[in-house]
């Protein structure tokens, strides 16, 4: 027998197939397939049979084929050098598979996520001898102008550290220190594995407190996340699903964005390599590249390693987090992985529930989202993953599987309406179907940076957005001019707070991002242009003549003439309203 | 490829190449069973033979140890289990490309059937590679059609993937051959293809297609894969992939522009459905498979353009939605994977406006990289939003309108139905052969939207305003 054959292919069903065994395997155990030697994973074991999940296409192989073991789960790399990267769904660098295999991903590559020629400037910050356990942090690397990489302990050893590589340059696979555990010594690298079905462990939870900023007004002030919270973006196609998690990517403040492309379109992995390494982040001026991750397992690549891409992802950011950084996932998109896992199951023969998706979809989509949250790590420092999944529910209707049970394991829903999309607003996020549970987590922040208004503001938008709902049920029966003017002013200023406020335009240089002092400025000045004309109306003025005011196209316009450098003078503006419209009566018309 | 051994009849025994069998276990629609077999591999090509020796082609859909099950392209009809011999032919289902394909048509699985002589070249696989995300080239240059509804709101790019969302009746066919024959990049010579795979559509329709492509002269630039309503619909499974294998070979080896037209999906899937039930495989949706999505992806995701080579592959498929159903799960998953649609409308049609395009659910996912300055003109992206937002609001009022009367609406909204008028019967109507220029759609765009107030229009800046309105 060869080293390490550990059985051949019975039967080949598409990206499964059924192995006879010949030795020991183990739940999860990573496997190579065959002569191209395809990327495997054991998920069935029965008897003399194992079931094995391929990674990649198996048109060609046939049974007696050989079957080895590669002795391990199914792990990810993780060190220095993943910054700015973009990686398949069992993390092989897509950038280095090009220059080896030409510009089509064949078969049975083989390439090492972390580049093994690269050195990297390693910087100790502790002197043994020292007792340390897993997740001390030994020492940094700078790994982009933006991340500082701590070298970290792997999670799962302990013991006295008694040497310590000096500050100079290194290999990822270079030892840079040694543990003396009993009477073993243990050589640390410079970077470490982890398997991708496996939570990283941190020491504590922690309650949420900070909002993750998105610059996107409808969710900042609207229905927020906080950071370590989890969202799911739900939406018909043609909806933005993918325009909202681009726009979160760009201009989130998290300090690092792996981003999830799990089943979509090459040419959107394209457009994010295209341009982030051109645009920069509103808060460092730094190239946003070198703070994002890609793990792009495209529609068209292998449907297994579609369903192993979001699990890739999130143990990377696991392991930033893990340095104490604030990370955010995108998931795009989630129904994509939970189909992948129903064309899986539907090959294994199991026994389908609703939709023909698993009986186990819920507990896989619960474990997923778990992973994200806000958490003391290791080392003693507060750091978060927030994750935000998009879901493409068939036919744009909510009630099916992914989303409902999706929506089970997160606190805010930011549903994508067809009818917005359709008049092109966008973001085209519900006002009445979204909610957000983290007001109240995020609560504090705001109201010590708006004057403690915050929540009064939001209250009365959403209270006009409400009635607006109300009244156009009866507009569309007998139109709006039978409204009185108190009605009639409800749905101008909605249409306001619509156009002027929620609606932002992503391609617009000004109005792509909004930061907390722009977003409460303009709504205060909303407010106070729907008090205002609703004295004046009370007073005996006519909507027709306050709407004629010129005060109306400025607030029009404030999201394109005010950059958020210079959202100070958006008081200016909401002085010129109260001048506008203060003590406004019939008499001024 | 395939070893040209001469065959023998042995009875059970593997022949020659050790790789010819006799007789199959189970037949059941177009799947067979084959047994006593070994070293098959996976999606691998079958030539079946029936007793008067009429070989017809299938591929392995399931292998395991001395048994297959495959998939059989021109029907089962006339096998008999005893009298069959099967043949592995060891490598998938490939087309031989080269140059000389141009001008010719062939059926589904390759096969010419114009006549010619057979296809002759290197031999690929017709089920391609995924191309690696970072070999992409982001596509970026708009393909002027001539038609307003499309240039002016849903510009087509190089490299795109565009279906057309129809319904039976709709006139997909002459806005497919007005494209055809329209497209072009402005100020650009390049060498460009067509390549046409029609599946389960009719002969005359068929005829219509080339008969046009003929018409326009683009016949030496073509290549027609035909699959016809008569033909087994297995074949249509393989017809979309033998398209556009060549479509790849043309744009990336040639350099070669190429627009691939593939006609109807909906057939095709319905094709898939066939084999998956013959499979008892597990429905999903309509009983469609549950990787419908994944086989649509590698179909619809071989358009695009690669990094530093000259070609490009633009997609413009045909979807049928039964019974104008944009839910239900072909034009939906397409919709998912598809960049962006052209949604025809029934409702348009009846009124006579040609072409149909609905202007709310159509949609160019790559349009905003492939208009403005330098590209088109600067004050596109916002005149297409707000004659998006503007037609949006024609259509409440036209409901509003429907229940309170025209005579009730208020002096804005009347204006509103002016716009929306115009909009319908001068911007999104035109003629068969009317080619209009890009400057001339969005002349035509400004025109219709001073039909309404300046001050309604918030999607477009003053200078805009001052620069275009009423002009």
């Amino acid at each position: 027998m060869d080293e390490g054959v550990i059985g051949k292919v019975k039967r080949v069903v598409g990206p499964v197939v059924e192995a006879r065994r010949e030795a020991q395997v183990e739940m999860l155990e990573l496997v190579l397939v065959g002569e191209h030697r395809l990327i495997g994973e054991v998920v069935r074991i029965q008897g003399d049979s194992a079931w094995i999940q391929v990674y990649e296409d198996t048109t060609g192989l046939r049974p007696g084929a050989p079957i080895w073991s590669r002795g391990e789960p199914l792990s990810v790399e993780l060190g220095p050098g993943l910054v700015g990267g973009i990686y398949d769904g069992v993390q092989r660098p897509l950038s280095a598979l090009r220059a080896q295999m030409g510009d089509f991903v064949s078969k049975g590559a083989q390439v090492p996520a972390l580049d093994r020629g690269k050195l990297w400037r390693f910087i100790p910050e502790v002197k043994p001898p020292l007792s340390v356990t897993g997740g001390c942090i030994i020492g940094r690397v700078q790994e982009t102008e933006l991340i500082e990489h701590k070298v970290m302990i792997p999670p799962l050893l302990a013991g006295e550290l008694f040497e310590i590589a000096p500050e100079a340059e290194y290999h990822v696979e270079d030892t840079i220190a040694r543990l003396r555990f009993d009477t073993r010594s243990i050589d640390v690298a410079l970077h470490q594995r982890w398997p991708v079905r496996v939570p990283r462990p941190y020491m504590a939870r922690l309650p949420h407190s900070m909002p993750l900023l998105t610059g996107q007004r409808v969710i900042d002030t609207l229905f927020p996340v906080a950071r370590g919270g989890v969202v799911v973006v739900p939406g018909g196609f043609g909806t933005g699903k993918t325009m909202v998690q681009h726009a979160l990517a760009k201009w989130c403040d998290a300090d690092l964005v792996v981003y999830i492309g799990c089943g979509e379109r090459g040419n959107e992995m394209t457009e994010v390599l295209t341009d982030f390494p051109k645009l920069t982040d509103p808060r460092t001026g730094r190239s946003l590249m070198e703070r994002t991750i890609l793990i792009a397992n495209t529609s068209n690549m292998p449907v297994a390693a579609r369903e192993t891409s979001i699990y890739t992802g999130i143990t990377i950011a696991e392991y930033y987090r893990d340095m104490g950084l604030h990370v955010a996932v995108m998931a795009d998109s989630t129904s994509r992985w939970a189909e992948a896992l129903r064309e899986l199951s539907g090959r294994m023969e199991e026994m389908p529930a609703d939709e023909g998706f698993p009986a186990y979809l819920p507990t896989r989509l619960a474990e997923f989202y778990e992973r994200a949250g806000a958490v003391r790590t290791l080392s003693g420092s507060e750091a978060t993953i927030t994750t935000i999944g998009a879901v493409s529910p068939p036919g744009g209707d909510f009630s099916e599987p992914v989303t409902q049970h999706t929506k089970r394991f997160v606190r805010a829903f930011w549903a994508l309406d067809k009818q917005l999309a359709n008049a092109r607003h966008y973001p085209a996020i519900s006002w009445m179907d979204s909610y957000s549970e983290y007001i109240e987590d995020v609560e504090d922040w705001w109201m010590e940076r708006t004057n403690h208004e915050w929540q009064k503001l939001r209250t009365t938008m959403i209270s006009v957005m409400q009635q607006e709902a109300r009244l156009q049920r009866v507009v569309k029966l007998v139109g709006a001019d039978v409204l009185p003017d108190s009605q009639r002013l409800i749905l101008e200023i909605a249409n306001v707070f619509k156009n002027a406020f929620l609606q932002q335009n992503a391609y617009d240089k000004v109005d792509a991002y909004s930061g907390a002092e722009k977003q409460y400025r303009m709504l205060q000045i909303i407010a106070e242009l729907y008090k205002l004309a609703a004295e004046a109306i009370k007073n005996g003025a006519a909507l027709e003549d306050i709407r004629k005011t010129p005060i109306f196209t400025e607030v029009m316009q404030m999201k394109y003439q005010y950059d958020n450098e210079n959202a100070g003078r958006l008081s200016g503006l909401l002085e010129k309203a109260r001048e506008a419209l203060h003590g406004y009566t019939n008499d001024n018309a | 490829m395939g070893t040209q051994t001469i065959m023998h009849e042995l009875g059970n025994q593997a022949l020659a190449n050790r790789r010819e069998y006799l007789g199959m276990a189970e037949v059941s629609g177009p799947v067979v069973a084959i047994r006593g077999i070994h070293n098959v591999g996976y999606n691998e090509l079958v030539e079946i033979a029936d007793g008067q020796g009429n070989t017809r082609l299938g591929i392995t859909l399931e292998v395991a140890e001395g048994a297959a099950i495959a998939q059989v392209f021109e029907g089962t009809s006339g096998l008999a289990l005893e009298t069959t011999r099967v043949r592995f032919r060891g490598t998938p289902q490939t087309m031989p490309v080269s140059e000389e394909l141009l001008g010719r048509t062939f059926d589904g699985l390759g096969r010419p059937i114009d006549g010619g002589p057979e296809a002759i070249g290197e031999d690929r696989d017709v089920n391609g590679l995924p191309v690696n995300p970072t070999a992409r080239a982001y596509p970026r240059k708009f393909i002027q059609t001539g038609i307003s509804a499309i240039d002016g709101m849903n510009t087509l790019v190089r490299g795109q993937k565009l279906p057309i969302f129809s319904g039976s009746g709709l006139p997909h066919r002459q806005l497919v051959a007005q494209i055809t024959r329209q497209a072009k990049i402005v100020g650009e010579e390049a060498p460009f293809a067509v390549v046409f795979a029609g599946m389960g559509i009719k002969h005359d329709e068929a005829m219509f297609y080339i008969k046009n492509f003929e018409q326009s002269g683009a016949m030496e630039r073509l290549v027609a894969f035909l699959s016809l309503a008569d033909a087994p619909s297995v074949e249509r499974l393989v017809t979309p992939r033998t398209a556009l294998t060549v479509a790849e070979f043309l744009a990336f080896d040639l350099g070669m522009h190429v627009l691939t037209v593939l006609t109807d999906m909906t057939n095709y899937c319905e094709a898939l459905r066939e084999i998956s039930t013959v499979r008892a495989e597990i429905p999903s949706r309509k009983g469609y498979p549950g990787y419908l999505y994944s086989d649509l992806a590698s179909i619809y995701e071989r358009a695009g353009m690669i990094k530093d080579r000259p070609g490009s592959i633009t997609q413009v498929p045909v979807v049928t939605m039964p019974n104008d159903d944009i839910s239900h799960p072909v034009p939906d998953l397409s919709g998912y994977i598809t960049e962006g649609q052209i949604v025809l409308e029934r409702d348009l049609a009846q009124r006579g406006i040609y072409p149909p395009i609905a202007g709310l659910p159509s949609l160019s996912r790559l349009m905003k990289d492939g208009i403005g300055e330098g590209m088109t003109r600067a004050d596109h992206a916002h005149l297409a939003s707000q004659l998006f937002a503007a037609y949006a609001h024609v259509k409440d009022i036209r409901a509003l309108a429907s229940v309170i009367g025209e005579e009730d609406l208020s002096p804005l909204d009347h204006q509103y139905l002016k716009f929306g008028e115009a909009f319908e019967q001068r911007f999104l109507s035109q003629g068969h052969d009317e080619d209009r220029s890009m400057e001339q759609t969005l002349n035509l765009g400004w025109s219709v939207l001073s039909a309404l107030p300046p001050e309604e229009l918030h999607r477009i800046t003053e200078e805009e305003i001052r620069k275009y309105y009423g002009k």
